[in-house]
């Protein structure tokens, strides 16, 4: 069977399971609006402060709901130890990682897709004329996230305290990420929003050097 | 082994004794200057410690030898007071000499967040209980923390293209008296070999650690056929 | 480090057009050797299980059984030593009957397991949970096979119901329902009676006993008193990580499982 096929089986199983439960979305969505207004209630932005500090506070939001979010990836499958069941199967562990990355990504779009609006109405941000642009950044660090993330929920699913864990070890690696993210988005935020290709390629860059390093190591993550 | 850390601390004390008299007055910030010395056998150090840190970390991952592990952790550690130092020292160096505590340009911005996450790394290994696991989870994330430091360089200097900040750092050897230099040599040879007199001691311990759990494991064999799960090893 | 030694893919022996009907995995350990930091859970077993067998394997809880039967399934990698396994094809070709050796490439297809934890989503129903693993088999016809599955089981009624909402017998039921899904040419059961209740039992004790007759090699663990010990053909038992007494491959299990049975 082919990575790609045993990924979207476990891609498929993820999200029927998320689907029938619905408490990591509206978890995540509410905590990273919490988040936003926590903000305003902080700094009181005036209307240019917004604009300047609006693309931050949404990759913070993003990034702490999200760490959040990603921990039950490979928390969940210690209640039955149902991992062992998923390498027992004849499919390599790089399909078994790239299927729930796959599906956390899903998670973390429906999510973004959710709270950018209402970021926009909140912050009186117009997003019209840069939607596309926005969702491509969007995507970009939002892979990075998802990367980095189901990788170390499957390294804090063997070690105790692992809600506190998970935050503290993907938060510090993805610094890099968050600063590209908030770049790119505030070239787009701007008034004459332009997408910045540098930060874009950066990001990129990002994205496939953890990936790869994800795909090499995935034999030592999983096994026991 | 005493000759050895007699040796070390002799150097120690010959290299402070250097960087407070011997090395000139430094024109424009005087005294504090001298730190500067220090500053930079940190920033050595810890760069060594971490490099070889990741070696350790993929050798483990390839050989599955016990002491890839054993030299990982004790790098690591290793890394860890050096980056304190660095940041310290830095601190130390840079009020009175820039008027500023902190910048988050390329290279203090690498360093401190390298320091957080090998404290993470270590943070990672106290809460894992099997040791095979432990090692090979924080081998992995060790992997990816080594990864990510050009990324975290690179975004800051790319980032410092786009918000310039006045640029006070400039190049330390530009223009080095000579004197200067043989103190800047004497200092980081001196804090080199403090490091690897520390890492040795370090990772002997951790080979104890794993030869006492062989002995246990040896003792328990010849007596009552029981698997008791002694937990933690050593203190 | 350990090696698994899994033969390349390769046929000797010759097979006509006529599928092969049955065919068996058989497995050997050679001082396989297990540590969890200070716990050495096993010590050098050496065991050779020829296809087809039915061993029961006996021993106190702690003996090292989970761990030995985990190795087998390719979960834990031993600390030294190896497993290889072998394969035996019995080919039903007109007149003769003709043993041929099969050279497994990748065993995990022809291996099931029954564990200590039920190893199904709590979250999912019970079809979803085996169609799932089917999928992941690459099994065809999945729908029929599911279906199949829980009318053998007795969960076809509750198909369509979420796990999480079973007794522990039902639940136990489904998680060796899963294992079997597969065909498994090679079936590891630890303590596969916990939690059954009497018919539960029974259709086990069923299942086993067609297994065993079509060649499929089985390797149950116990520590108590359990009624399909006796189908078992070979009795190994461990105590403290090491290999104990072994009825051996054409000895008789019954002294040894007779010896159980008065401990229960």
């Amino acid at each position: 069977m082919t990575t790609a096929r045993a990924a979207a089986i476990v891609l498929t199983k993820e999200l029927r399971m998320e689907f029938r439960a619905r408490e990591l979305l509206s978890t995540t969505v509410v905590f990273a609006l919490v988040i936003v207004v926590l903000f305003s209630f902080a700094f009181d932005p005036t209307a240019g402060e917004s604009r300047r500090y609006g693309p931050g506070l949404l990759w913070i939001a993003f990034l702490f709901a999200g760490s959040l979010m990603l921990n039950p990836s490979f928390a969940r499958e210690q209640a039955n130890q149902t991992l062992d069941a998923l390498r027992m199967a004849p499919v390599s562990p790089f399909a078994i990682l790239l299927g729930k990355m796959l599906a956390n990504f899903i998670f973390m779009a429906v999510s973004e897709a959710i709270l950018v609006p209402v970021f926009a109405v909140l912050y009186n941000i117009s997003i019209g004329g840069i939607v596309g642009r926005l969702a491509l950044v969007l995507a970009l660090g939002t892979v990075g996230l998802v990367v980095a993330g189901t990788v170390f929920s499957a390294i804090a699913a063997h070690a105790r305290m692992r809600e506190l864990l998970l935050p503290l070890l993907l938060l510090p690696i993805l610094a890099p990420l968050l600063i590209a993210a908030v770049e790119a988005t505030a070239s787009l935020f701007a008034e004459q929003p332009a997408l910045d290709r540098a930060w874009l390629a950066f990001l990129a860059g990002f994205d496939i050097v953890f990936l790869t390093a994800s795909w090499l190591l995935c034999d030592f993550l999983l096994e026991e | 082994m005493k000759g050895r850390s007699a040796a070390v601390a002799a150097l120690i004390f010959f290299a402070g004794y250097a960087a407070l008299f011997i090395a000139p007055d430094e024109s424009t910030m005087h005294e504090i200057q001298r730190v500067f010395y220090f500053h930079l056998a940190s920033w050595m150090a810890m760069f060594t410690a971490l490099s070889l840190a990741f070696v350790a970390n993929v050798a483990w991952l390839v050989t599955r030898k016990p002491h890839w592990d054993w030299l990982g952790v004790s790098c690591v550690e290793v890394g860890v007071v050096s980056c304190t130092a660095g940041l310290i020292t830095g601190v130390l160096w840079g009020r009175p000499a820039w008027g500023i505590w902190w910048t988050w340009d390329a290279r203090l911005t690498t360093a401190f967040i390298l320091w957080i996450l090998y404290i993470c790394y270590l943070l990672l290994r106290g809460l894992i209980e099997e040791p095979q696991r432990r090692a090979s989870l924080s081998a992995i994330f060790g992997v990816f923390a080594f990864l990510d430091a050009p990324l975290v360089y690179a975004s800051n200097r790319l980032w410092r293209t786009q918000h310039p900040a006045p640029v006070i750092f400039g190049g330390e050897n530009s223009g080095l008296d000579p004197t200067m230099g043989k103190v800047l040599v004497v200092c980081i040879v001196a804090v080199m070999a403090m490091m690897v007199l520390v890492l040795i001691d370090r990772y002997r311990l951790e080979r104890m650690r794993h030869d006492l759990d062989e002995l246990r494991l040896s003792v328990d064999a010849r007596g009552v056929a029981s698997n008791t799960v002694l937990t933690k090893g050593l203190p | 480090m350990s090696s698994l030694s899994t033969p390349a893919p390769s046929r000797s022996g010759t097979t006509s057009a006529s599928a092969i009907p049955s065919a068996s995995l058989g497995i050997s350990f050679d001082g396989v050797e297990k540590r969890f930091g200070s716990l050495l859970a096993l010590r050098g077993v050496s065991l050779e299980i020829l296809p087809g067998e039915f061993v029961a394997l006996l021993g106190p809880n702690g003996a090292g059984k989970t761990t030995l039967l985990r190795i087998a399934a390719l979960l834990v990698t031993p600390t030294k030593g190896s497993i290889a396994f072998r394969g035996l094809s019995r080919v039903l070709d007109g007149p003769t009957r003709r043993q041929t050796e099969i050279v497994y490439g990748d065993p995990k297809p022809s291996i099931g397991m029954v564990a200590h934890n039920t190893l199904l989503y709590d979250e999912l129903t019970a079809a979803e949970n085996l169609s799932f693993f089917a999928q992941l088999y690459d099994l065809d016809d999945i729908s029929r096979r599911v279906a199949r599955a829980l009318e053998s089981c007795g969960l076809a009624s509750r198909a369509g119901s979420i796990v999480r909402t079973f007794s522990r017998g039902m639940r136990q039921r489904l998680a060796i329902a899963r294992a079997l899904l597969h065909d498994p040419r090679l079936l590891l059961l630890d303590e596969p009676a916990a939690g059954l209740d009497r018919q539960g039992l029974a259709w086990l004790g069923e299942t086993l006993a067609r297994l065993r007759d079509s060649g499929t090699t089985v390797v149950m663990s116990t520590h108590a008193r359990n009624e399909s010990l006796d189908l078992a053909t070979r009795a190994v038992s461990l105590a403290g990580g090491r290999i104990e007494s072994d009825s051996g491959s054409g000895g008789d299990p019954r002294p040894l499982l007779a010896a159980l049975r008065s401990e229960a």
